[in-house]
């Protein structure tokens, strides 16, 4: 029997997709498409809160985790806490969408449809237990991406994005498929509970076995753009609609982040030897060429993608920490949590400034960062917005991106191993560097002069005004940093999530 | 009210709800916003007066006022504040002087205006300032410690010097106030960010010797003396926390960001940095350094008294070569801080004592000095002093309360700076048992040397300033003498030099049962 309650926010989800395909059919105006859709990813919320909170509901009596289809789908708290950040980041960037591709008049409800197809993917890969669902899930992300990514059709630049994007996003699909087939060839299973019992059983993995390992998570490699596997991502980023680009750095990131969490910490959990030394590396490179490169931008877009690159590395980092001899338990809980909480708030302060990003370019139709130079004398609010968001991303305290970063370096520092304390350095270093490029932004927005070749009286035209979905998004972003800064216990909650997760080991 | 910590986190959280209300009044209205800044900094300043006169000094090596609540379970960081008799006249300085700032800034707005962004700024900076020197939580004192480098980098940056410079090294020519505001932040926040490396190092560690991990200052402490830090991870952790703290100071080397910023602040910018941002360094080293990591203090304490007479040594020579008047003044704080650093590291009750009556004095002369330099500059329109002299004819209220402040500052007897000084000298001939005596007794008088040179450049600076005739460029102006909004400011600052010089127990009083308590339980008395 099928647990219906458990696929709620799915079926809710998938109804939604259907529902803007067929209203975008009615002879109504284009923007009912994206209200329909932001309503059902609000209504999503009903059924994630209803299984969340279960054990304390009347109605609900089926408690624990709920495991369909012969261990391949799994509900418990970390598919809902991820299914949430999915769903939310979603609406965040619908929300980013909505003027934004209304003004280009470009086929509005096929791009909602794709967007919210896409976020189902998401959602599918939360609750994936094994290589196929999980892969089938990557591809539902990836695939409508391909296709958003080359929205502006006149525009050679959107087109160059979308095709790099797709080569690659293909190449790194056979790579990955081939690896999960050489783990399937080896262990014989495609669960992850299963593969876990087949590795957990021998003692050393096979030549075989290790490369399917490291082609499968080279494969997320690709997908979280981590150095070197990165070079798609910044003309990618720069090309495509800049709510698309939100949309990329953010929840197709996570989604790859999801992918990673899951296979190390479940089906590769006991090969620990392999990915530890690997995800270390590509930690240590991606914080530092992301950020060597984005001190050289001088687009705010294309810094935005160097940036997501670093802060992937960032994201990257508690991974590394299993190059540590002997974890304990408590240690994996750190590692795994230092991770999703990073997420979480990536996502809130990535979108968040995003927003602001298209907010500015739709103001002074530009991105470069000189354009953007003394928009606090004509726009204080974005200006301190701006402001905001990139000290947010530099881990400045009181706003939400410190907590991260604490997190993060906790979850090096805590094991006992050499090698993790110098990738704590190495972050370090990295965080000050990674200032020196948001600074860049908030020094042109605040203490440059405006530029004498725009015209003041352009710059104050009334008549662009900001689309108030823009503003929701705005304020529930910068709304949730400032909370999040002063009082991160919310994302601490997240903790409990990470030991019944990582309890396994 | 007292009791439950309910006034110590209103004195921290009034100028933050301040900046709040201000940025809800519309811009064009000034006066609304000058009078919710200068409500919020005055029932603040007004509450941790009440606190000092509340403070049971019969106890006050104890935290009192104090409050432990949850706040970040998952790390088990807790919102624990207190206040002792080492952090009270700190607190009090910083609220003091919080105030005087927006008095004085009243009819005195740096270049491009805009009150309202610069109003908000000061009260984010006061309550940074205010949470720094309370918090008894690492994470906590972390996050009040970073939260000042926003709100004065932004008023370096904005409100700085547009004079044009040329960067060394890079040998790009950009305006003063844009090297200087990055300078002070990526220093800052790199010394900060291994300071949280060894917060984290101290967590971990403290997990270790049974109990559950804690970032509480005072558990720590109790570790801490127990010897559970003891060994050559102290070692690195004292020298993670150094790094955080000696750049704050700042202490040789890793001074070069103090002249710059100072030189580029507005002037409300500096005087907060030069009286309380400085603080927040060696007030660190009191109170998380030394009961912390006694061992790996004693190890260290050398070369933190060799660093400090470097420093004494080399900024007063720096200050005979400046030209700058401002520039002069932000090198003599390296000197001081000097001193106070070299307090520090006899490790003795005197030293400590010292050490923190001249964080109190710094403040409050630095400060006024600070003042003055922005005044004049604001007058003459030039920092140069070459171009200055005679400033005694042309405002002779200005120039003598420059002479004054001058005379404090070079630790005239009767007046603040003196006590300082001279007991930081005192305490260097019998530092702590342990520690080389040949060593700190050299340190001791190459300190005194220090404070002759200090004699010098503040005399030479005063002769080049206030004495002789005017220059002949400044025939036909008429310049305006001290004005009412400055007087207010600066009276109490004046009265504050002279009551703290004859009357030193004022922080004394507060601050010695704390400090003996703390070498007691630290280094066994």
């Amino acid at each position: 029997m099928i647990d219906y309650h458990a696929i709620a926010p799915e079926i809710i989800l998938g109804l939604t997709v259907l529902a803007v395909l067929i209203v975008d059919l009615l002879p109504v105006p284009k923007y009912f498409t994206a209200v329909v859709g932001l309503l059902g990813l609000a209504a999503t919320v009903v059924p994630l809160l209803t299984l969340g909170l279960c054990e304390s509901l009347a109605f609900c009596t089926e408690t624990g985790d709920r495991v369909m289809l012969g261990n391949s789908y799994v509900i418990d708290d970390f598919a809902l806490v991820l299914k949430g950040l999915f769903l939310a980041a979603t609406f965040v960037a619908l929300l980013l969408s909505v003027g934004y591709i209304e003004d280009d008049r470009y086929w509005q409800g096929e791009f909602y449809f794709l967007m919210l197809a896409s976020a189902f993917g998401a959602v599918v890969m939360a609750s994936s237990r094994d290589l196929l669902t999980l892969f089938v899930g990557l591809e539902l992300v990836t695939g409508p991406t391909f296709l958003m990514a080359g929205w502006r059709k006149g525009d050679p630049k959107s087109n160059e994005a979308a095709l790099k994007y797709f080569v690659i996003g293909v190449l790194s699909a056979a790579i990955l498929l081939f690896g999960m087939s050489l783990v399937y060839g080896v262990t014989g299973d495609l669960t992850f509970s299963g593969i876990r019992a087949v590795t957990a059983a021998s003692t050393e993995p096979g030549t075989l076995l290790s490369i399917g390992v490291i082609l499968t998570l080279l494969g997320f490699a690709f997908k979280v753009s981590a150095v070197p596997f990165h070079f798609w991502t910044p003309d990618t980023y720069e090309g495509a609609p800049i709510p698309v680009t939100a949309y990329l750095s953010v929840v197709s990131k996570t989604a790859g982040f999801v992918g990673l969490l899951s296979l190390c910490y479940l089906a590769f959990a006991e090969l620990r030897d392999l990915w530890g030394p690997m995800l270390w590396i590509l930690a240590a490179l991606s914080m530092t060429v992301g950020n060597l490169i984005a001190v050289r931008q001088d687009d705010i877009v294309r810094l935005l993608g160097y940036s997501s690159i670093a802060q992937g590395g960032f994201i990257l980092v508690p991974f590394g920490a299993a190059v540590a001899a002997d974890l304990t338990g408590a240690d994996l809980e750190q590692m795994f949590f230092a991770t999703v909480a990073y997420l979480v708030i990536y996502a809130v302060m990535n979108l968040g400034a995003f927003a602001v990003v298209i907010a500015g370019a739709n103001r002074i139709k530009s991105t470069a960062i000189a354009d953007w130079a003394g928009t606090s004398t004509y726009a204080p609010v974005l200006a301190g917005l701006l402001a905001l968001f990139f000290a947010s991303l530099a881990g400045i305290p009181p706003i939400a991106g410190w907590f991260a970063k604490l997190a993060m370096f906790a979850s090096v520092l805590g094991v006992d191993s050499g090698w993790a304390t110098v990738l704590a350095v190495i972050a370090v270093i990295n965080s000050v560097v990674a200032f020196y490029y948001y600074a860049k932004v908030i020094k042109s927005a605040w203490f440059d002069p405006v530029p004498a070749a725009i015209p003041a009286a352009e710059l104050r035209d009334t008549d662009r005004r900001i689309a108030p979905s823009l503003k929701l998004a705005l304020a529930l972003t910068a709304v949730l940093v400032l909370v999040l800064g002063f009082y991160p216990e919310p994302v601490g909650l997240l903790s409990e999530v990470s030991s019944t997760f990582a309890s396994g080991f | 009210m007292f009791d439950n910590g309910l006034a110590l986190s209103l004195v921290v959280i009034l100028p933050l709800i301040g900046a709040g209300v201000v940025m809800a009044v519309p811009k064009a209205n000034e006066s609304a916003q000058k009078m919710t800044a200068l409500v919020f900094t005055a029932a603040a300043f007004v509450l941790s007066v009440v606190l000092a006169i509340q403070f049971d000094y019969g106890d006050a090596s104890a935290f009192q006022f104090g409050t432990d609540l949850d706040w970040i379970g998952a790390i088990n960081s807790r919102y624990h504040i207190g206040l002792d008799g080492i952090s009270l006249p700190l607190l009090v300085l910083s609220t003091f002087v919080t105030l005087l700032s927006v008095i004085y800034s009243w009819e005195h707005w740096p270049e491009p205006h805009n009150p309202k962004a610069f109003i908000i700024l000061m009260l984010v900076l006061a309550t940074g300032m205010n949470g720094t020197f309370v918090a008894l939580d690492l994470i906590l004192f972390f996050v009040f410690f970073e939260v000042v480098l926003l709100p004065m980098y932004f008023m370096i940056g904005i409100w700085g010097d547009r004079a044009e410079t040329e960067i060394p090294v890079f040998k790009r020519v950009t305006e003063m106030r844009l090297y200087a505001a990055i300078k002070f932040f990526l220093f800052t926040l790199f010394g900060s960010a291994f300071m949280l490396l060894g917060f984290l190092g101290l967590y971990f560690r403290s997990g270790d010797a049974g109990g559950i991990r804690t970032f509480d200052m005072l558990a720590l402490s109790e570790l801490g003396r127990a010897g559970v830090f003891a060994g050559s991870f102290g070692m690195w952790v004292f020298a993670a926390l150094f790094l955080g703290f000696a750049v704050k100071v700042p202490m040789f080397p890793f001074h070069t960001w103090l002249p710059d910023a100072h030189t580029a602040a507005p002037t409300v910018g500096s005087v907060l940095l030069a009286a309380i941002l400085l603080k927040l360094g060696t007030y660190a080293f009191v109170r998380i350094s030394l009961p912390i990591l006694p061992e790996a203090a004693q190890r260290w304490a050398p070369t933190i008294g060799i660093l400090a007479v470097i420093g004494i040594i080399y900024a007063s020579l720096a200050c005979l070569a400046q030209t700058d008047m401002k520039r002069l003044i932000a090198f003599s704080s390296v000197g001081h801080m000097g001193f106070v650093m070299l307090g520090i590291a006899t490790l003795t009750d005197i030293g400590i004592n010292a050490a923190i009556i001249g964080m109190v004095a710094h403040g409050v002369i630095t400060g006024l000095l600070f003042f003055l330099a922005g005044s004049m500059s604001h007058r003459y329109h030039t920092r140069e002093m070459a171009r200055l002299g005679g400033n005694q004819q042309l405002m002779p209220i200005m120039g003598a309360i420059l002479g004054f402040t001058a005379m404090a500052s070079l630790g005239l007897p009767g007046l603040a700076g003196f006590w300082g000084e001279f007991m930081a000298l005192l305490a260097s001939f019998n530092p702590l048992e342990g520690l080389s005596t040949g060593l700190f007794r050299t340190l001791m008088v190459l300190g005194a040397v220090g404070t002759v040179l200090a004699a010098g450049y503040l005399l030479w600076m005063l002769q080049r300033v206030n004495f002789g005739e005017p220059k002949a460029e400044w025939e036909g102006h008429h310049f305006h003498d001290v004005d009412g909004y400055e007087m207010a400011a600066w009276a109490p600052m004046i009265l504050a030099i002279i009551a703290i010089g004859v009357f030193p127990r004022l922080v004394f009083g507060s601050t010695n049962d704390a400090v003996v308590a703390l070498v007691n339980a630290a280094f066994g008395g």
